[in-house]
């Protein structure tokens, strides 16, 4: 039973730390992924050509590629590290470690450039009436954006939006590749201790969590329901 | 000098003459019916109107100001951004879904304000857009489902607010694109008598898009029959219903048979 405690224990520091990407991958990539849609869609072409292309090579590669190559790549080229955080506190020194923000960054601009599609699907998927009835009621661009379009957009991206989201989730697991210390990392940890049934108890973690978050999306879902589009 | 002066308007789209030419004019007050086939340009002159479609040539007056012309560009639009000369109610309504009755015409309220004092022009801070808002619901007589979405109401009441909100900023001419042609036969009623009752309990200039004869026939001062982007005909009802012209009569001839009166 001790036993069992020190292995909870442990997970969940693991689990804290895929979290915490989680959720800070989510903050950084959706406004991010918002812009990169404005991109994709912009009528200044080179603008437009540049912001396809970075999603293209964003979504057609390997997202852990893209983690050893932010990683590593900049400190082989120009000696760039990643910062760390040293506060003095154990957790959260390990839990923020440079790898930990060099992961962030990969996950934020690889769901970033996913995100983006998916915006733009939602954008474009608004009819072109509303737009015209903001501009006939004298509503400057920004505006009509922001008070009419956003908010459609946001009902009708809400179902794609959340399989990537509910992927990122399973995805964090990825950063056991640079060794960052999140839940995989802890259950290798003591998988190569010889326990074996932690494995299994972290896959129950990911699964709960992630039925807490679609039950998240469904009630988001709902409460966007009174808006017929 | 007429309220409203429209001269020589041409628009064409990849080559092809959408508007040809079009003139009119109109007293203030007045109400004027455009009417004409499917494609024949009358949707489009109203979008030039509303500057959602720029024009080629021609010009629009309005109490002898210039107000349109082909020079009309994006970066005046904005310098003239809180002169709305016309105000325009869409054949699908357009409301914002995700506001209610009573927001949907306060958004634009309160934004024009908001551009207002950006701009350092004087608000009158103690006026209450609540209650303006709650007075163009009475127009339109809404004011019992002010709250409700527009997924709420039927197509008919849409249509209505739609109209109370186009009112908003107190255009000069209302202008109507086919506000009917969207809805059962059973609510068309409903939104036929707002704009009457419009035209007989308010001084509003409007221009009507219609493909209701009877309607047209009874409620406008002027009618204006188009046919392949040009104004064939320009009258008072009684005239153009009356016309001896041979397209005015295949044109008119079509509906006779069938006159969908409200």
């Amino acid at each position: 039973m001790e036993e069992f405690g020190q292995v909870t224990l442990k997970l969940l520091g693991g689990f804290s730390s895929s979290v915490f990407l989680f959720v800070l991958t989510l903050l950084l990539s959706l406004p991010l992924g918002l812009l990169m849609s404005f991109g994709t869609m912009s009528r200044f072409l080179p603008l437009r050509y540049l912001s396809r292309a970075i999603v293209m090579v964003l979504r057609g590669t390997p997202l852990l590629l893209q983690i050893f190559v932010i990683f590593y790549v900049p400190g082989l080229l120009w000696g760039f590290q990643w910062p760390s955080l040293s506060t003095g506190n154990a957790y959260f020194d390990t839990t923020f470690s440079n790898r930990f923000f060099a992961c962030l960054a990969a996950f934020s601009v690889n769901y970033a450039a996913y995100f983006s599609e998916i915006f733009r699907g939602g954008i474009q998927s608004i009819p072109k009436g509303q737009y015209e009835a903001g501009e006939v009621l004298g509503m400057s661009k920004g505006d009509i954006f922001k008070k009419v379009i956003l908010l459609q957009m946001v009902k009708r991206v809400i179902p794609p939006l959340g399989n990537e989201v509910v992927t990122l989730v399973k995805d964090t697991a990825l950063a056991n590749a640079i060794a960052v210390t999140e839940l995989m990392f802890q259950a290798q940890q003591l998988l190569n201790a010889g326990l074996i049934y932690p494995i299994f108890y972290a896959g129950a973690f990911y699964f709960l969590f992630n039925a807490l978050v679609s039950f998240a999306l469904r009630k988001t879902e709902e409460r966007l329901a009174y808006i017929a589009v | 000098m007429p309220y409203l002066e429209v001269k020589n308007i041409q628009k064409s789209f990849d080559g092809e003459k959408i508007l040809d030419d079009v003139s009119f004019s109109l007293e203030e007050g007045e109400t004027l019916a455009i009417i004409g086939r499917s494609g024949c340009g009358k949707t489009t002159l109203l979008r030039c109107l509303n500057y959602l479609e720029s024009i080629d040539t021609g010009e629009v007056y309005l109490k002898g100001e210039k107000i349109l012309d082909a020079s009309y560009s994006k970066k005046r639009k904005k310098e003239d951004s809180f002169r709305r000369h016309f105000g325009l109610v869409f054949q699908s309504f357009n409301l914002f879904p995700q506001y209610t009755a009573k927001e949907n015409i306060l958004l634009p309220l309160s934004l024009q304000r908001k551009y207002r004092q950006k701009s350092g022009i004087m608000v009158d801070e103690n006026s209450n857009l609540d209650e303006v808002v709650l007075g163009l619901l009475a127009k339109v007589g809404l004011e019992e489902k002010k709250d409700l979405y527009p997924s709420q109401l039927s197509g008919g009441q849409q249509q209505r607010v739609a109209i109370a909100r186009a009112m908003a900023l107190s255009p000069d001419v209302l202008c109507f694109d086919e506000p009917t042609s969207a809805l059962d036969p059973e609510l068309t009623g409903e939104v036929l008598k707002v704009i009457r009752e419009l035209k007989e309990k308010t001084r509003l200039s409007m221009i009507l898009v219609t493909h209701e004869m009877a309607f047209a026939h009874d409620v406008s001062d002027k009618i204006l029959f188009m046919k392949g982007g040009k104004a064939i005909e320009l009258g008072a009802p009684e005239e153009v219903f009356a016309s001896k012209k041979e397209e005015t009569i295949a044109f008119l001839s079509g509906y006779r048979h069938s006159n969908p009166s409200e």
